[in-house]
Formats: C-alpha cells, sequence, structure tokens
C-alpha cells in the first residue's frame, strides 16, 4: 500500500472510532437522558462519519488500487503532490467544521463552517484531477 | 473470499433489505396513518443503511483485501474481526427493536437495551479499528 494511502486510512479508522464513539454517546443520552449535553455532537458525528471515515477511506483505497499510469516507461500513480495536498485540506477541512459545529453560540461559526466545507470542496476537486487519468480501460497505459 | 469477509457481506446484504423496509414503513407511517411508535424509525432507517450495510460492506472487503498480517498477528486480527461482526450486528438489532419501544415508553427496559446497543456499536467500531490497524501499512 502506498504511503499516502496508509495515512488516508489510517486517519479514517481513527475517525470511525472517534465517529462510533460521538455516535454511542448520542445513543447512550437516547436512551438514558443522562448526557443532555451530547446532542451537541451530533452534527460532528455526521460529519466524521461521513467524510472523516466514509470518504476518507474510498480516497485513500482508490489512490492504492486505481490503475497505474505509464509515463516516460515508467509506472506511476500520476499528480502525487495533489494528492498530499487533498489528503490536508480535507482534514483540515474536517476538523474545522467539526469544532465550529459545536460552537452554536459563537459569531463566527457560520463563515467557520463555510470556511471548512471550502477547504473540503479543494480536497475533492483535487482528488478527482489526480484520479480522472486513472481511470480508463485495461492496458490504455499512456497519458 | 474468507469466511468472516461472506459472514459481512451476507449481513450487509439482509441489512440493505431491512433498510428498505425500514425506510418504507417510516415514509408510510404517516400516510397510512400507522403507530406513531414508527416515526421513531427515521434515525433506525439512516443507520441500518449507514452500518449495517456501508459500514459493514467496507469491514468484510477490508478484511478480504488489505495487506496480509504477518502470522502472528494473524489470529489476532481473525478473533478481532469475528468479535467485531457480532459487536456491530447485536449492537444494530438491540437498536432496530429498542430505539422506537423506548420513543413509546420512555424511561422503560428498552432505553436500557438502547444504551446497551450503544455499547456494543462503540466497541465494534474499536476492534475494527484494532485488527485493521497492523494492515494498513507501506510495502
Amino acid at each position: 500500500m502506498p504511503r499516502q494511502s496508509v495515512w488516508f486510512v489510517r486517519t479514517a479508522l481513527l475517525y470511525l472510532g472517534v465517529g462510533f464513539t460521538f455516535g454511542a454517546l448520542i445513543l447512550w443520552q437516547k436512551g438514558t437522558g443522562m448526557l443532555p449535553l451530547a446532542w451537541l455532537l451530533l452534527p460532528a458525528h455526521m460529519e466524521i462519519v461521513l467524510l472523516g471515515w466514509t470518504l476518507q477511506l474510498a480516497m485513500g483505497v482508490a489512490y492504492w488500487i486505481l490503475p497505474r499510469l505509464q509515463v516516460d516507461g515508467r509506472s506511476t500513480r500520476g499528480r502525487q503532490r495533489a494528492v498530499w495536498w487533498s489528503y490536508a485540506l480535507l482534514n483540515a477541512g474536517i476538523l474545522v467544521v467539526v469544532v465550529a459545529g459545536m460552537r452554536t453560540t459563537s459569531p463566527v461559526q457560520a463563515p467557520a463552517v463555510a470556511l471548512g466545507r471550502l477547504a473540503e470542496a479543494v480536497a475533492v476537486a483535487l482528488f478527482a484531477w489526480h484520479a480522472w487519468p486513472r481511470v480508463k480501460p485495461a492496458g490504455a497505459g499512456r497519458r | 473470499m474468507p469466511t468472516l469477509t461472506r459472514w459481512y457481506l451476507k449481513s450487509a446484504l439482509v441489512w440493505l433489505a431491512a433498510a428498505g423496509i425500514v425506510g418504507a414503513a417510516a415514509a408510510l407511517s404517516p400516510l397510512l396513518r400507522l403507530p406513531p411508535v414508527l416515526t421513531a424509525l427515521r434515525p433506525v432507517y439512516v443507520h441500518v443503511l449507514m452500518v449495517g450495510w456501508v459500514t459493514q460492506l467496507i469491514f468484510g472487503i477490508a478484511h478480504w483485501m488489505f495487506p496480509k498480517p504477518d502470522a502472528a498477528r494473524a489470529e489476532r486480527g481473525e478473533r478481532l474481526g469475528w468479535l467485531t461482526w457480532l459487536t456491530v450486528n447485536a449492537g444494530l438489532a438491540l437498536r432496530v427493536v429498542a430505539e422506537p419501544v423506548a420513543a413509546g415508553h420512555p424511561g422503560g427496559a428498552a432505553a436500557w437495551f438502547l444504551a446497551l446497543s450503544a455499547v456494543l456499536q462503540l466497541l465494534a467500531g474499536w476492534l475494527f479499528v484494532a485488527a485493521t490497524w497492523p494492515r494498513v501499512r507501506s510495502r
């Protein structure tokens, strides 16, 4: 597994653990009513399991298994710098959205969430830009 | 395909079919004046789909396709994998039953089954992380 995929997938696994922990706290509150503040975790729970876990895992595995490109007779996974930027921006965006989502009374909540979403949008666009030429029929090697 | 993967994938397919039924019941509930307790099925529907189907499908494929662990870790990973399968399915099944009941009778025994479901699913998430982490590595 390439280094970029290791980072994507391990980060996704951490988000899986954290996302399930937040979900369990919310469900515990739903049953027992003992943790009313757990409801504050609901937006973070959704963000973490959908983007941090599911999307990030898909990106890590796609980087690993999509067909490689042949450039000047060399096998490559293409635009690697774009993928590192994608990783950094995706996780920065998720963290900003998660933290801002919990600060419901803060006047900077809306702009912070918008900034986080923008970072996530650039991250997925960069990933798509990297992946596009790798989605090709078997044997079609040249870029 | 490893035995554990087959169990994950077949369970995921069962949850996918269940999600269709639960989603339809939740949507039809106000139209057909079904018992109001069925409106509690909306969050159940989302979790049956996302945990029962999507997450469990991922668990199964990851167990199959991720780089193989060394022999010493393989047995431990297999045990953790089966525990994950057990806890995620038991936790989700408990939720499907307990959540609508708890919504209709707050404070009853079903509320504590909901709490138990939370603990089981929490365990499942971290067990999968523990089983999979050593297999995510560079060559």
